[in-house]
């Protein structure tokens, strides 16, 4: 396999070959990416990467249907110091992140990507008001690629929020890079309308005690894919990765996390919370830790809960976590799946609490703690809007309730 | 003035090993201004009986009736017998992860009166309530009974308690794990729900100290799934003198013969 750089200066040449001075690793974790579409062949969904994704469903974004569609528009709120600008691909920064694309998807992704949408938070910049991209699909009768690149200049403190929405067949690479000792939060919002494809690798490079927060929301669309990674280039950085996706009939939504470990004393905490209700509704969660021989003293978790409404929908959780060193200071991971717990209805019943209304508040309760932790205030009024929509159409209107005259 | 009757009640269970009966025939009447205490020795059947009339889903009832002024009970949903005027103190609260305390109330509040309480007013009657039960009005922004003690969890049942204010109280085994400081709150916060008067009280205990502070008008000793007697408050000091032996012995004779 080749593993190189497309285009894109010296420099990142340059930080590419500190990245890769790793010792090698034989995991099925960490698969050799690579740039020719050659060297990643038709998936037929036997692969361990591909086993759980209904491939009849990506509309040959797999195979070769072209990604020239442009039924799209993407507007963007900006806050004071941050730009956000799109650049043709070939004098974009792209591969600044060391990603190398390591499925069919991402590497056809890469070579259709005719522009690159930047964003740069300039190093030292504290900016409270959070940068948000809409991107809104138009159709999905072509499909396209997208890619974006977000990079937090050293010190710098930012919110970047990109929320999806309307019809797309979208495959989409993008890449986050914190220089040392930034702090980034990095939301994506899928409210796709139902027909949407959403396929899309993100990657994180996490600088010298950079602190990454990762928050992924899924709700929209018929198949959703995010594949997300996030590696260190220095000591002390610190990933987090929240995740609150919900279900419904006929929905499939897949995370891949990938937390690799390439330098001592970095943290990884990965929790994604999920609520499924409806025939054929499917969620795949696979978290995958690797924990390299040179990342001594790390940190890390992962943990899915799974909530499981109704008959007919399907959970699949995967933790994987491998460790190549002996020196670590925490790994653990949790994997929960469950339908709602009688006591818990029990007891608020017993206080007059009809089910219905009860069901709502243990739904609200199971997302609530990951929700807070989002750390965006207007977001996290948006996701229990969203949350509560989605009951709505499950469960009913309450009932009428009042003091029954005995 | 309302009247709980529970009239030949048997309940039975289902286990590995297939029905199991515990209660076989429970008569009993309690009306709004008594204290009624039921005692008996672990595994006679009083909390299945508490759990039973609250509409637990673990347990089958196989015949008799609980009425409420005569309107049958056992065939509403847990809710509606909480909305018909019923409360159960449970000996285990449950933990509900994300719900907080204020939302919960709030709910149960408008979910028992049919509409919403004034924001104003109910703010301050939370606060207060909590504060009657020595809770730190922080409690009303924690996950329901999550990571509180023993203690806090039986103080938030009183709380609940008071500020619901049902018909019917059935306690079951709110003293249990208490301390004597909390036993006191709790016994407090039982007394000032049953002297309003109008207000029925079923208080199932192991144990005869919880009654030194809250005084029963009514004793009976739960045996073998049955009422084995019954009395007035000397039965509770009969029963602290010499246990509950003769009646294990009675009840076993009766289940060999």
């Amino acid at each position: 396999m080749t593993s190189r750089l497309a285009d894109g200066p010296e420099a990142i040449q340059d930080s590419m070959a500190q990245v890769l001075e790793l010792s090698p690793v034989e995991s099925h974790l960490h698969p050799e990416g690579s740039f020719d579409l050659a060297d990643h062949p038709v998936p037929t969904g036997m692969e361990e990467i591909w086993r759980f994704t209904p491939l009849k469903r990506l509309r040959d974004l797999h195979k070769d249907t072209p990604l020239d569609g442009d039924d799209f528009t993407i507007e963007v709120d900006a806050a004071p110091g941050v730009t956000a600008v799109s650049v043709p691909a070939a004098d974009s920064a792209r591969g600044v992140s060391g990603y190398v694309p390591v499925d069919r998807v991402s590497a056809r992704a890469w070579a259709a990507a005719r522009s690159v949408f930047e964003v740069m938070i300039p190093a030292d910049a504290e900016v409270a008001q959070p940068t948000t991209l809409h991107l809104r699909g138009g159709s999905i009768e072509k499909a396209a690629a997208g890619h974006l690149l977000v990079r937090a200049g050293r010190f710098s403190r930012s919110v970047v929020i990109v929320d999806y929405s309307g019809s797309a067949t979208w495959a989409e690479n993008i890449e986050v890079v914190l220089e040392d000792g930034a702090e980034l939060t990095f939301v994506t919002v899928q409210d796709w309308n139902d027909d949407s494809v959403h396929v899309v690798t993100q990657h994180a490079t996490v600088g010298r005690d950079a602190t990454f927060k990762h928050v992924a929301v899924s709700l929209g669309g018929d198949v959703v894919r995010a594949s997300t990674s996030a590696d260190y280039r220095g000591t002390g950085g610190s990933v987090e990765m929240l995740g609150v996706y919900f279900a419904d009939a006929g929905q499939h939504i897949e995370h891949r996390l990938f937390a690799d470990h390439t330098a001592p004393k970095t943290k990884s905490n990965v929790e994604y919370k999920g609520a499924l209700q409806g025939d054929g509704a499917h969620t795949v969660w696979i978290g995958n830790v690797l924990i390299r021989k040179e990342a001594q003293g790390i940190l890390t978790y992962e943990s899915n809960d799974n909530l499981v409404l109704t008959d007919g929908a399907k959970a699949d959780s995967v933790p994987n976590l491998e460790i190549e060193t002996g020196d670590i200071e925490g790994a653990g991971h949790a994997s929960t799946t469950g339908r709602f717990d009688d006591e818990h209805l029990f007891y608020l019943q017993s206080r007059g609490i009809p089910e219905e209304e009860a069901r709502r508040l243990v739904v609200h309760g199971f997302f609530h703690d990951i929700i807070r932790r989002i750390g965006v205030p207007a977001l996290q009024e948006r996701l229990i809007a969203s949350i509560e929509t989605e009951l709505a159409g499950h469960l009913g209107q309450a009932e009428h309730v009042g003091r029954i005259p005995a | 003035m309302a009247t709980l009757e529970i009239k030949d009640l048997h309940v039975s269970v289902t286990t590995e090993e297939g029905e199991k009966k515990i209660l076989k025939g429970v008569d009993l009447t309690v009306k709004t201004g008594e204290v009624h205490a039921i005692m008996g020795p672990n595994g006679s059947g009083k909390s299945t009986l508490a759990y039973s009339i609250a509409g637990h889903p673990k347990y089958n009832i196989t015949g008799g009736s609980v009425t409420l002024d005569g309107v049958d009970i056992l065939s509403m949903k847990v809710d509606e017998r909480a909305r018909a005027g019923l409360f159960l103190a449970m000996q285990y609260p449950v933990e509900v992860p994300g719900v907080s305390v204020a939302n919960f109330l709030r709910t149960a509040k408008t979910a028992i009166d049919g509409e919403a309480p004034k924001l104003r007013t109910w703010v301050k009657d939370v606060n207060e309530a909590l504060e009657r039960v020595t809770l730190d009005k922080d409690f009303a922004q924690r996950s329901v009974n999550e990571g509180f003690s023993g203690g806090e969890k039986k103080r938030h049942e009183i709380a609940q308690l008071e500020l619901l204010n049902p018909k019917f109280a059935v306690l079951d085994e709110t003293d249990s794990g208490l301390d004597i400081d909390a036993l006191r709150v709790v016994s407090d916060g039982v007394n000032r729900f049953s002297g309003q008067g109008d207000r029925g009280v079923l208080l199932i205990t192991h144990y005869t100290r919880i009654l030194r502070y809250i005084k029963p008008d009514y004793v009976h000793v739960f045996v073998a799934g049955r009422v084995a007697d019954q009395g007035g408050p000397e039965l509770a000091d009969e029963l602290e003198a010499n246990g509950y032996d003769k009646y294990v012995k009675a009840a076993a004779e009766v289940t060999s013969a």
